[in-house]
């Protein structure tokens, strides 16, 4: 451990040294995903500096045990734990549908959290032999911990549950639920005070029951279409567990990677809001789907509604099409035939081009992701800002599941409860056709008065069956 | 089974009120279609492809005796008389100009639709005949004045010598002017249009055309979709812009219509006198009293000075299969709507606007004039939108709470609590704390450079990275105590699916980012 004075080349100072290029490897490998064509050697470093670390941990852990007869224990424990929990990882890895990319994510977060949980507990569990102001920071170490760890646990699970439709997507309104998060935080901070003075184990007891309370209602309370911030939240709050683990184990490695992985997820969460226009407390707070009813029973108008013989035809004559996707397209599994139709019109030389809204899907980067697995290339997949100038000259712009992110209301109604937020500005297209199960509002509960436009018609079905229709049609 | 019953025209009438495609979709709606013989013979459609499509060829009375009789034109009075009691008459009965008409009609215990009454509502557009026609008369009236005018459209530069594009004029930018400007400026002309209404300067740039604005203090937006009457001040300076272009441009094609009154005198004789001999105009309002002094209706006229009127008012009659087609289509989506349920029965629902509004006469009793209508076929939202999108922009700022001194103080308590916490902390925090600030920052600027479609493979990267707790878990697993050691094993089981799982499938999915060109190398 690193702050234990040692002398040169010892079990300790091999370590540390070894968790140096370690932490590099993998600041080297974040920067390399920044980049289409540096992405896969990311992922190398990333791997080489996991396997540094690892080797160097056990190594330092058997040297510190050799000989002991609880040695042979932990040895048997940890390759048994390896192996398996190797095995299950790329089992899953293997199996995953890219659809369900967010509902893996999610869990794998859980076990992060999981895993600093018990390693919290084990703090306590042990006691080191410290002075009395380290004795007090080492419990406060555990606590935190363990809070942190507990919260990330039951908050990946909810929003697991949530995004793979185990679990109602809509946010539960419990009476005075910023009280109740209020009130969570300031019980633990007096129980830290508490345990800091005292430490008891049914104290840890009580703040790992009251984290995982606080965790359940904090995703609970937020809605199915703001997962994109809860999920790099909880991405962030994976990475904070992991550096409260490593101030309570001394580790620098810990606490490094913890940052790295705690300041990306916020970052990200702080993209995904400035792309819905909203702060970070209010999606947090998850009082967004409130306020929406009021404006929702506007008169509209009618809106027209087109066959896939038409849409085929009005798609061949385009000169440029832009496809802006959403949810509805992982949720129909429609990427493959999306990219089939983006395929065949670009071989009668019809300028196709993919617009992604930056929360568009449950993740971050989600339809990025789909529309890879379709084999769409992807330098005509673009983000808001780079598609939303050129749209005013586009023939077509065909709309898959998505709705409140090409709303016009956000941008042309100050009282609606999305004004503001960046959309895509799809109803300057020349034509724009929106493929939807029904006339039902979004996720926000808004209506949408683009369906209602003169340049917009409705393809009313399945969006994977329609778009194999257009391809029939062809 | 309903028999529906498509009937031939008069005179010079050369379209039909269904086509052979369009009779194929009608008995698949449930209906028996009969077709008079012959009905079809000027646009082109034979008898035996009517046949074929699945119509039965009947004589004259037959055809008037279904129960659904099909007609482009008004009947006569004695085609009135032909039809069956209880029967049901659609086709293009223009009921706002030919009261007379409403009422013999109404004399007999009959329902009569009015496919030219079908509101401007986007819905209703899939059966709209007037725009349908107008689009067609539009194209037409250009092609007309083409064949008058006796030069090229187009500008060339030929060995002879160089030849100037023609100008046209396009008074009036709805569905017929627009279609007149795709035209022209398709073949080359310069084409200037006006209208009234300045929200439709973007459709005709977008087809081609320059829109000349009339500079006047008032604008008019229209609120059922028509052009309006306009009032003096600007009527005077629209004078002068026709004054002034008569005298510039070659062909001028006019389409000004207000419903239910008298086309708007916009060309004066003195204006036709001031045009180039050789001149063409395309009077397309003549058979509502004309745009232009000196037309006549259905009559080509040469004026005094050499430039051709024509005053045709069959504009979509001279391209009989193309007007057809649209005609039996529009009628086609019209008979869809009556007939919801596909069986063959023909029922009419007073509650549907659309429905309400074709209505004329209704089991001999008449419906005309229904309710109005009211839509905004205006865009006034698109300059609206831009000025509250900045609008919103600016108030977001205040919406996420903090102004620019709540954030400085933010910040300064936050470096005021670090600083404390190093200075009072024992031995090995502050290292810490220097290291976890510095890993954050870092963090900062290497994420904030990731490209946006690898959001994805980036939290599964930094899933897989923090799986690094599993270090913690591992220099715990080998404690002396046994519940100790069992919590670090299910805690590095926990943390080696998220390694293993979160690298793997990392790796999967940037096997899937490929390149366009990459591919196609």
């Amino acid at each position: 451990m690193s702050d234990t004075v040692s002398g040169p080349l010892t079990a300790e100072s091999i370590a540390g040294a070894a968790y140096v290029v370690a932490a590099l490897l993998f600041i080297l490998s974040l920067a390399g995903l920044s980049k289409h064509e540096k992405a896969r050697a990311g992922v190398i470093y990333g791997i080489t500096g996991m396997v540094i670390a690892l080797a160097a941990t056990v190594w330092l852990t058997l040297q510190g045990a050799w000989g002991k007869d609880h040695a042979l224990t932990g040895l048997a424990l940890l390759v048994a734990a390896v192996l398996a929990g190797g095995a299950i990882g790329l089992w899953r890895a293997r199996v995953v549908e890219m659809t369900g990319m967010p509902e893996l994510i999610a869990l794998l977060h859980s076990f992060v959290g999981l895993a600093a949980v018990l390693v919290g507990w084990n703090g306590h569990l042990e006691t080191p032999d410290l002075s009395e102001s380290l004795m007090d920071v080492h419990h406060a170490e555990v606590f935190i911990g363990v809070f942190i760890g507990a919260v990330t646990f039951t908050g990946s699970i909810v929003a697991f549950l949530k995004l793979s439709a185990r679990m109602k997507s809509s946010p539960l309104m419990l009476p005075g639920k910023n009280a109740i998060n209020l009130g969570a935080l300031a019980a633990f901070v007096a129980l830290t005070v508490w345990y800091v003075n005292d430490s008891q184990l049914w104290l840890l007891v009580v703040v790992t029951l009251l984290a995982l309370g606080l965790g359940w209602h904090l995703v609970a309370s937020i809605g199915g279409g703001d997962m994109p911030v809860v999920v790099s939240m909880l991405n962030s709050y994976s990475g904070w567990a992991a550096a409260a683990a490593g101030f309570l184990l001394n580790n620098d490695l810990l606490i490094i990677t913890g940052a790295l992985v705690g300041s990306s997820g916020a970052y990200l969460s702080y993209i995904m809001c400035k792309a819905m226009n909203r702060s970070f407390i209010s999606v947090i707070a998850g009082g967004f789907g409130i306020a929406a009813p009021t404006a929702a029973n506007k008169e509209y108008g009618e809106h027209r509604e087109i066959t896939a013989q038409a849409t085929a035809d009005m798609l061949t004559n385009a000169s440029s099409v832009v496809i802006t996707p959403g949810y509805g397209m992982a949720v129909a599994q429609a990427q493959y035939p999306v990219a089939e139709l983006a395929h065949q019109l670009r071989e009668r030389g019809v300028n196709v081009r993919f617009g992604i809204h930056p929360v568009a899907g449950r993740l971050p980067g989600h339809m990025n992701v789909l529309l890879a697995e379709a084999k769409v290339p992807y330098d005509i997949v673009l983000e808001m800002d780079e598609i939303n100038d050129d749209l005013d000259g586009t023939s077509v712009v065909l709309v898959i599941g998505a709705n409140d992110t090409v709303n016009p209301s956000a941008a042309e109604d100050p009282s609606s409860p999305i004004a503001g937020m960046p959309v895509l500005r799809v109803w300057e297209a020349e034509n724009v056709i929106v493929f939807k199960r029904s006339m039902a509002a979004g996720y926000a509960g808004v209506q949408n008065p683009l369906f209602f436009r003169d340049n917009s018609q409705m393809l009313f079905g399945d969006a994977k069956q329609r778009v194999e229709d257009i391809l029939r049609a062809f | 089974m309903t028999r529906i019953g498509i009937v031939a025209e008069l005179g010079r009438e050369t379209r039909v009120a269904a086509t052979p495609a369009t009779v194929r979709q009608l008995l698949g709606l449930g209906y028996e279609v009969v077709v008079e013989k012959g009905a079809g013979e000027s646009a082109s459609f034979r008898d035996d492809a009517y046949a074929e499509a699945g119509a039965l060829i009947v004589g004259a009375d037959e055809a008037w005796g279904s129960e659904v009789v099909l007609r482009v034109n008004p009947p006569t009075e004695d085609e009135i008389g032909r039809l069956a009691e209880g029967a049901t008459l659609i086709g293009s009965l223009s009921p706002g100009l030919r009261p007379e008409l409403v009422e013999a009609l109404a004399a007999r215990p009959i329902t009569a639709l009015a496919l030219d009454a079908v509101p401007r509502i986007s819905r209703a557009q899939s059966m709209d005949v007037l725009s349908s026609m107008a689009n067609i008369a539009g194209y037409r009236a250009v092609i007309e004045a083409a064949h008058e005018f006796g030069r090229f459209f187009t500008g060339q530069v030929t060995a002879a010598g160089k030849v100037p594009p023609a100008k046209v004029l396009v008074a009036g930018a709805g569905v017929a002017g627009l279609a007149a400007i795709g035209a022209a400026s398709s073949l080359g002309a310069i084409v200037r249009a006006t209208d009234p209404r300045p929200e439709v300067a973007d459709q005709v740039k977008s087809i081609g055309g320059t829109y000349l604005k009339v500079e006047v203090e008032e604008e008019m937006k229209s609120t059922d979709g028509y052009a309006k009457a306009t009032s003096e001040a600007y009527d005077r300076r629209a004078a002068e812009t026709y004054t002034e272009q008569a005298r510039d441009v070659d062909i001028i094609i006019t389409t000004a219509l207000i419903p239910g009154r008298p086309a708007p005198k916009l060309l004066t004789a003195e204006d036709v006198a001031g045009m180039k001999p050789g001149s063409v105009i395309v009077d397309m309002a003549a058979g509502q009293g004309g745009n232009v002094e000196g037309s006549v209706a259905g009559e080509r006229v040469v004026t005094d000075n050499g430039v051709v009127i024509l005053g045709y008012t069959d504009l979509p009659a001279r391209l009989p299969a193309q007007a057809s087609q649209l005609y039996g289509t529009n009628m086609l989506n019209l008979l869809k709507l009556l007939t919801k349920d596909k069986d063959g029965v023909l029922r009419i629902d007073f509650e549907d606007v659309v429905q309400r509004s074709v209505t004329v006469v209704r089991d001999g009793e008449k419906t005309w004039p229904p309710p109005p209508v009211q839509v905004s076929a205006a865009p006034p939202a698109q300059a609206q939108a831009i000025q509250t999108g900045e609008g919103a922009t600016g108030t977001s700022a205040k919406k996420t709470g903090l102004g620019p001194v709540g954030k400085a103080a933010l910040f300064a308590a936050g470096i005021a609590v670090l600083f404390g916490i190093n200075a009072v902390a024992p031995a090995p925090l502050p290292q810490h704390f220097t290291v976890l600030m510095l890993s954050v920052v870092v963090g900062f600027y290497v994420i904030g450079k990731v490209h946006h479609a690898l959001h994805t493979p980036l939290m599964s990267v930094t899933n897989a990275i923090s799986g690094i707790i599993v270090v913690g878990a591992l220099l715990q697993v080998t404690s002396e105590n046994l519940l100790m050691q069992v919590l670090a094993a299910v805690a590095v089981l926990l943390a080696s699916i998220n390694i293993f799982g979160g690298f793997a499938v990392t790796r999967r999915m940037l096997a899937m980012f490929s390149r366009g060109d990459g591919a196609r190398k």
